[in-house]
């Protein structure tokens, strides 16, 4: 009689969270990065170090340069971004909630949807000046459609029997809503925030490209066009700065509003 | 408070378009301080009856009346649901609650009534806990708090311990009797269960499989209050014979389909 020892088969399905590798692989590709670049082979014209970007960074902050950039797109992509957000909301909750708001509004959503957002800045241009008030529009008409179909997803999604059970209890219209479904909507309200906060960042930079004076994108475009890449890299490296810390915000501020998520 | 269903049928349009009749002239009353438990065959219209007391369906004919004095901004009726239905983004205090606000109750009353049922219901302890963090047992205690606390003067409840296991749900059947011993509502109780209706009830309406008639109504002829010694006693055998031949044949065909 032979013995088999049971080993356990499903070992390579389990995923380890490899904290080291992930600094490892961000850190070898920054060295290999400044290490090409100390070579000389390259040019600094198309590949500055990364040491120099960082250098030149500390420079721009000093003399307030960057700041000033930071400020005006942070003005326009906060500005934006609350309007954009907030008239997707109420416009996805009113769609999703009455029948005669769905008739109306799925069809002109599903219009305007797809066109690309920057595509109507030319448009905006016209409407609204060549000022601020068409960078804002622009980027909250980016945010609202994700804002308005996600809103209108979630609100969709809502227990049907929690809404019967809050009925059964007296609830009117306004409490309904107010009390299922968006606290239903809530997740997907938070996933259309995610959305909107990437493609604010998108137009933000395609806005600031046209007839401003500052701005990270205008900082870009500006430094581009006189070949001052370094300056141009520290655009770069902000705007991914600002693009991880929405989304981390946005991850803060959802674990706050949804406390009763079994864990995410 | 009296409860008086009047010749109620409910009929559907199921997906294809076809006209489902869930129930077929149904003709109850219930009486105040009255436990009457609905029994039949899954699919026989029970819950949907319910529904219609509730006021959340309209019958097809017929009609339903509740018969009492209600005081101003006091609901007639409260319903305890199979699947507990909480609210899963309110806590347990909230949850009792909300049938509160809706009554437009001050914060401190609010407060003050559901601490009542919290305690009656062995809920002390658990007001900040969400219904993701409790067990089927205490989850189903929170939607019975929530439904007493309206105080309601007909108390709905639609296979209120069916989801739980059967150690719990005896248990939770003698906490129910124990407590309508002290507020004493008119209850409807849904349920599929014999024994379970038996032992609750002073009342089984056994219901027909679709669409819903009513086959019988068999008394229940034991003292109250209830006690688990009394599911041996000849009374309670007899009951739950008598409504078992009554719808052994329902769920032999029903077996077939």
């Amino acid at each position: 009689m032979t013995r088999m020892a049971v080993v356990n088969r499903a070992a390579f399905l389990t995923r380890p969270e490899h904290r080291g590798l992930r600094v490892i692989a961000l850190v070898s590709l920054l060295v290999a990065w400044e290490a090409l670049a100390r070579t000389g082979r390259v040019p600094v014209l198309f590949l500055p170090s990364p040491l120099g970007v960082l250098a030149e960074g500390w420079e721009m902050l000093r003399s307030g340069e960057l700041l000033g950039h930071l400020a005006s797109s942070l003005q326009r992509l906060v500005l934006g971004f609350a309007l954009g957000a907030a008239a997707g909301v109420v416009v996805g909750v009113t769609v999703g909630f009455f029948a005669a708001a769905e008739a109306v509004g799925t069809p002109v959503l599903a219009a305007t949807f797809p066109v690309p957002k920057i595509a109507l800045l030319p448009l905006l241009i016209l409407w609204l000046g060549l000022g601020e008030p068409s960078k804002v529009a622009v980027i909250a008409l980016g945010v609202f459609f994700p804002m308005a179909i996600n809103t209108f997803t979630g609100v969709r999604q809502a227990d049907p029997l929690l809404v019967r059970a809050a009925v059964a209890f007296g609830a009117r219209r306004w409490s309904v809503i107010r009390k299922v479904i968006l606290p239903s909507a809530l997740p997907m309200i938070f996933a259309g925030l995610r959305l909107g906060a990437g493609t604010a960042l998108l137009l933000l930079v395609a806005a600031e490209m046209i007839a401003v004076e500052s701005g990270i994108g205008f900082l870009i475009l500006h430094a581009g066009n006189l070949m001052q890449t370094t300056k141009l890299m520290v655009g770069i490296v902000v705007l991914s700065i600002l693009g991880v810390l929405s989304h981390w915000s946005l991850g803060r501020l959802e674990r706050l509003a949804i406390p009763w998520r079994v864990s995410t | 408070m009296r409860v008086v269903v009047e010749g109620v049928s409910k009929v559907y349009g199921d997906r294809a378009g076809h006209a489902v009749r869930a129930l077929d002239g149904i003709d109850l009353a219930v009486n105040t301080e009255e436990f009457v438990a609905v029994l039949g065959p899954s699919g026989c219209g029970k819950s949907t009856l319910l529904n219609l007391i509730a006021g959340l369906l309209a019958p097809t004919e017929g009609a339903i009346w509740l018969d009492g004095e209600l005081p101003p901004g006091r609901a007639a009726t409260a319903m305890v649901f199979q699947e507990f239905a909480l609210f899963p983004w309110r806590t347990v205090q909230a949850n009792v609650e909300f049938g509160l606000e809706e009554m437009g109750l001050t914060r401190d009353a609010r407060a003050r009534r559901a601490r009542r049922y919290l305690d009656m219901t062995g809920l002390a302890g658990f007001e900040t806990k969400y219904p993701h963090e409790l067990s089927g047992g205490m989850r189903q205690r929170v939607g019975i708090a929530r439904a007493l606390a309206v105080e309601p003067p007909v108390l709905l409840m639609d296979e209120p311990f069916s989801a739980l296991d059967a150690q719990t749900r005896q248990l939770m059947q003698e906490e129910l009797l124990g407590i309508w011993e002290r507020t004493r509502q008119t209850i409807v109780y849904v349920t599929h269960n014999i024994h379970e209706a038996v032992y609750m009830a002073d009342r089984v309406v056994v219901l027909s499989r679709r669409p819903g008639r009513v086959l019988a109504e068999v008394k229940v002829e034991l003292p109250r209050p209830r006690a688990e010694a009394m599911l041996g006693e000849p009374a309670f055998v007899h009951a739950v014979e008598r409504i078992w031949h009554l719808i052994r044949d329902q769920a032999v065909q029903a077996l077939r389909e």
